[in-house]
C-alpha cells in the first residue's frame, strides 16, 4: 500500500525508494552493517506545485534530492519522472533528463565556483542548453538576472562580492539557466537573516507561478513549509511517517513524530507548549524491529516493537505510517 | 531617556551606552554603537537581531572576550553586581568569568575538545574556581549532568565529544556553566544548530534550571519564535543600536519601530498563506559605511529627511516599552 495522489499531472513520482550506505569496519573493511538512509520512501510531486519534506538532521532528506537528482544511484525501488522510471538509467540516456532537474544548496557560496564570475557560471548553464550565438546567450543572462532580481552589472563580478541573499539569487538564476521543470530546494532559506528570507521566499512563488515550477522544498522550518507547500510529506529515520496536504498536517496531524515537531516549534503568535516533545524518551542506537520512531514515542506499544508498520490512507490523500490512527488513542 | 525599564527585580548587569569598534585596512567599522541594556535577577533577556547587528559582541565584550586589536570597547561601563567590569584587570577578570557569569555557545562540538573526555572537561571548570577532592568532584559531576537531563551521567564523563549527540553536547556546555551556580549565563545562540525538537528540549532545560537556582539568562538569538517562547524582557538590535525594547507582548502586538514591525511581518506562517511575504528591501549595512541618521532609513518605509540626518531619539511607549523612531511616535500621538 503505498502513496498515490489521485491525479494526473505528476511530474515526479518516487516509489519505494531504498538507499542503505555500508558500514565498514576494521583494516579490511569488512562491511558490519547498514545505515538504512532512504529505506522505502514513496511521494507524488504535482505539476506546478511544491511539495515539502520536512525531518530532522539525519533524515535522510538531503539523500531523496541527491537520488532524485542521480547524483546517487537508488538501491531499490523507482523514481518515475514524466511518466519514465529513471533511477537505472546510464549516465549517457540520464543527459536529457539533467536539465529538467534542478537544485538550490543551502549554502550558496559553497556551491558556487569562487573563480568563475557570476555571468560565466550562469552562461554555462545557457550553453548547455545549446544557444550557439554569443549575443542570444547575452541576452538570456541578462533576462535571468533580472528574472532574480539582479542587475546585469553583476555579471562580471565574482561570488564573494554578494551577500547571502544575493548569492542565492545567482544560485537560483543558475539552476534556471537550463530551463528546469523541477527544482529540489534543499534548505534554501535556512542560511539567511529573517529580512532575506521573506525575499528569496517570495522570488521562489513569482518563478513558480511565472515558469510553472515545480518544487521539492527540504527544509526543516516547518513555518516556512507551512507557507510555502501545497502538500508535505514528514520524514523520520528514512522513512514517510505522514504526507498529506499542507492543511492537513498542520490541522488534523496523525502520526505522534507530526504532532512532536508541531508542538516543538515556538510560534509569536501563541503560547509555546512543549509537553509532547518533553515526552520523548532517551534513543537509543539500537534499531528497529517495526516502528522507527518507537524509540522516542509516547505511544509506543509492544506491537510497534516487533510488527512492519503500513503506510494506510486515512483519509483522502492523507497517508500515515502508524497503526494507532484512531485519534482518540492519541490524545 | 534611559529609564528603568522592567518593573521587577533588580538589575544584575547594567550595559550604559557601550561602544566596540573594530579596526582594519584603515576601515573602523562601528559593531557595537552605544547600547544600554539591563539584566535583572532571574530574568531571560533576549537580545534579537539578525546577522552582523552586534548582538555577539555586545556578549562577548561582557565577558572581555573582544580581541583587541582589532577590537576595541571605545566607551560605555558594564556593571555587574555594581562594579564596572571594563575597569577590571585580566587576573580579577578570571574569577568573574565562568564563575559568576557563564558562557554557552552556538556550536558545542567547537567549544568542547576533542581530546579529552567530557569529565575531564567539566572538571577542569569545576576545579579552577572551586578546588575539591577527586571523590567529591565527581559526585559533584555526575550531579551536574543529571541535571541537565543526560542518561547514566557516571559513563558519560569518560565519553568523548563526538561520542555524544548535538543536544546532549549542547547539555554538557549547560553543565559546564552551571558547576560554579552562575548569576548570569550569557547564551549565543545556544539552539541554532539543533532540531527543533531538540531545541525544545534545550530551551525548557534552560527555563527549568533559571527556576531551580533563580539564575538570569542573556539569550542572544536571531530566532523571533525562540524569542516569543522564554523572553521576559527584548531587545532588538539593529546595526549595532537597539531599536526596541519591550516584553514579549508589547514587542510581538505592538511594535513600534518599523524593522521590529517589518521583521514580524516578513516572518513566513500558515496564516499567511496565498499572501505575499513582506520583505524588507535591500540589506544590513556594512558596519563600517553605516548611513548617516538612523541606519534603518535606507530600508525604512516611514524615512523622511532629518531620518538621514539625525540619530534618532528613543521614544517612550509606556510600560518600559521604547523604540527609537520618532517618526512613528509622532504618528501615534496624531492617531490618538
Amino acid at each position: 500500500m503505498e502513496t498515490t495522489h489521485k491525479h494526473n499531472s505528476v511530474i515526479l513520482r518516487l516509489e519505494n525508494v531504498k538507499k542503505y550506505f555500508p558500514i565498514r569496519r576494521g583494516f579490511f573493511q569488512h562491511t558490519v552493517g547498514w545505515v538504512k538512509a532512504v529505506d522505502g520512501v514513496s511521494f507524488d510531486i504535482e505539476q506546478g506545485k511544491t511539495m515539502g519534506l520536512v525531518g530532522e538532521s539525519g533524515c535522510g532528506k538531503s539523500t531523496v534530492a541527491r537520488l532524485i537528482l542521480k547524483l546517487l544511484e537508488t538501491d531499490e525501488g523507482k523514481i518515475i519522472f514524466e511518466g519514465r522510471n529513471i533511477s537505472r538509467f546510464s549516465e549517457k540516456e540520464m543527459k536529457p533528463f539533467r536539465k529538467e532537474v534542478q537544485i538550490i544548496f543551502q549554502d550558496p557560496f559553497g556551491s558556487l565556483n569562487p573563480r568563475m564570475t557570476v555571468g560565466q557560471c550562469i552562461e554555462e548553464g545557457i550553453r548547455l542548453l545549446g544557444v550557439k550565438r554569443a549575443s542570444a546567450r547575452k541576452e538570456r543572462l541578462e533576462n535571468l538576472l533580472n528574472m532574480v532580481g539582479m542587475s546585469y552589472d553583476s555579471a562580471d563580478r565574482y561570488p564573494h562580492e554578494f551577500s547571502g541573499g544575493q548569492r542565492q539569487r545567482i544560485g537560483i538564476a543558475r539552476a534556471l539557466s537550463v530551463e528546469p521543470s523541477l527544482i529540489v530546494c534543499d534548505e534554501p532559506v535556512s542560511a539567511l537573516d529573517v529580512s532575506i528570507q521573506a525575499q528569496i521566499i517570495n522570488l521562489l512563488k513569482d518563478l513558480q507561478d511565472r515558469l510553472g515550477l515545480s518544487y521539492l522544498f527540504i527544509s526543516h522550518d516547518l513555518n516556512i513549509v507551512g507557507y510555502l507547500c501545497d502538500t508535505i510529506s514528514v520524514m523520520y529515520n528514512g522513512s514517510i511517517m505522514e504526507s498529506a496536504s499542507s492543511e492537513d498536517i498542520f490541522n488534523h496531524p496523525y502520526h505522534p513524530y507530526t504532532n512532536s515537531l508541531l508542538s516543538a516549534v515556538p510560534d509569536p503568535n501563541k503560547k509555546w507548549d512543549v509537553t509532547l516533545s518533553l515526552e520523548q524518551r532517551y534513543d537509543s542506537d539500537a534499531v528497529y524491529d517495526g516502528c522507527k520512531h518507537q524509540n522516542k514515542c509516547p505511544w509506543v506499544e509492544k506491537q510497534c516493537r516487533t510488527n512492519p508498520i503500513d503506510f494506510v490512507e486515512v483519509e483522502e490523500n492523507h497517508f500515515v505510517r502508524c497503526w494507532k490512527t484512531d485519534k482518540s488513542d492519541l490524545k | 531617556m534611559d529609564k528603568q525599564p522592567n518593573p521587577h527585580g533588580t538589575p544584575l548587569l547594567k550595559v550604559e551606552n557601550l561602544k566596540v569598534y573594530f579596526q582594519s585596512d584603515g576601515e573602523r567599522a562601528r559593531a557595537v554603537d552605544g547600547i544600554s541594556y539591563e539584566v535583572r535577577q532571574k530574568q531571560t533577556v533576549c537580545i534579537v537581531g539578525e546577522s552582523g547587528c552586534g548582538k555577539t559582541v555586545s556578549s562577548l565584550s561582557i565577558l572581555g572576550l573582544i580581541p583587541s586589536p582589532p577590537g576595541e570597547i571605545v566607551g560605555g561601563e558594564i556593571f555587574f553586581s555594581g562594579q564596572d567590569l571594563l575597569k577590571l584587570d585580566e587576573k580579577a577578570m578570571q574569577k568573574i568569568r565562568g564563575n559568576q557569569i557563564a558562557m554557552v555557545f552556538q556550536e558545542p562540538l567547537t567549544s568542547l575538545n576533542p581530546v579529552f573526555t567530557i569529565g575531564n572537561q567539566i572538571g577542569e571548570a569545576v576545579y579552577t574556581h572551586k578546588p575539591m577532592d577527586a571523590e567529591s568532584l565527581k559526585r559533584y559531576m555526575i550531579q551536574l549532568l543529571s541535571d541537565v537531563g543526560i542518561p547514566s551521567p557516571e559513563q558519560r564523563l569518560n565519553d568523548y565529544p563526538h561520542q555524544l549527540s548535538g543536544g546532549q553536547r549542547q547539555r554538557v556546555m549547560i553543565a559546564m556553566a552551571l558547576s560554579c551556580d552562575p548569576a548570569l549565563m550569557i547564551a549565543d545562540e545556544p539552539t541554532t544548530a539543533l532540531d527543533v525538537t531538540v531545541q525544545a528540549q534545550i530551551l525548557e532545560l534552560l527555563r527549568s534550571i533559571q527556576q531551580k537556582r533563580s539564575m538570569a539568562i542573556l539569550y542572544i538569538t536571531h530566532d523571533l519564535g525562540v524569542v516569543s517562547a522564554i523572553a521576559h524582557w527584548i531587545y532588538v538590535m539593529y546595526a549595532g543600536i537597539i531599536a526596541e525594547q519591550g516584553n514579549a507582548d508589547q514587542i510581538f502586538r505592538f511594535p513600534r519601530h518599523p524593522y521590529t514591525q517589518g521583521l514580524l511581518a516578513s516572518l513566513p506562517g500558515r496564516s499567511k498563506r496565498g499572501k505575499r511575504l513582506y520583505s524588507i528591501p535591500g540589506s544590513v549595512p556594512n558596519p563600517a559605511y553605516k548611513p548617516k541618521g538612523c541606519p534603518f532609513h535606507p530600508r525604512c518605509p516611514h524615512a523622511i529627511s532629518p531620518c538621514r540626518k539625525e540619530y534618532p531619539d528613543m521614544c517612550d511607549y509606556g510600560h518600559g516599552h521604547m523604540a527609537r523612531c520618532p517618526v512613528l511616535y509622532e504618528k501615534r500621538e496624531h492617531s490618538e
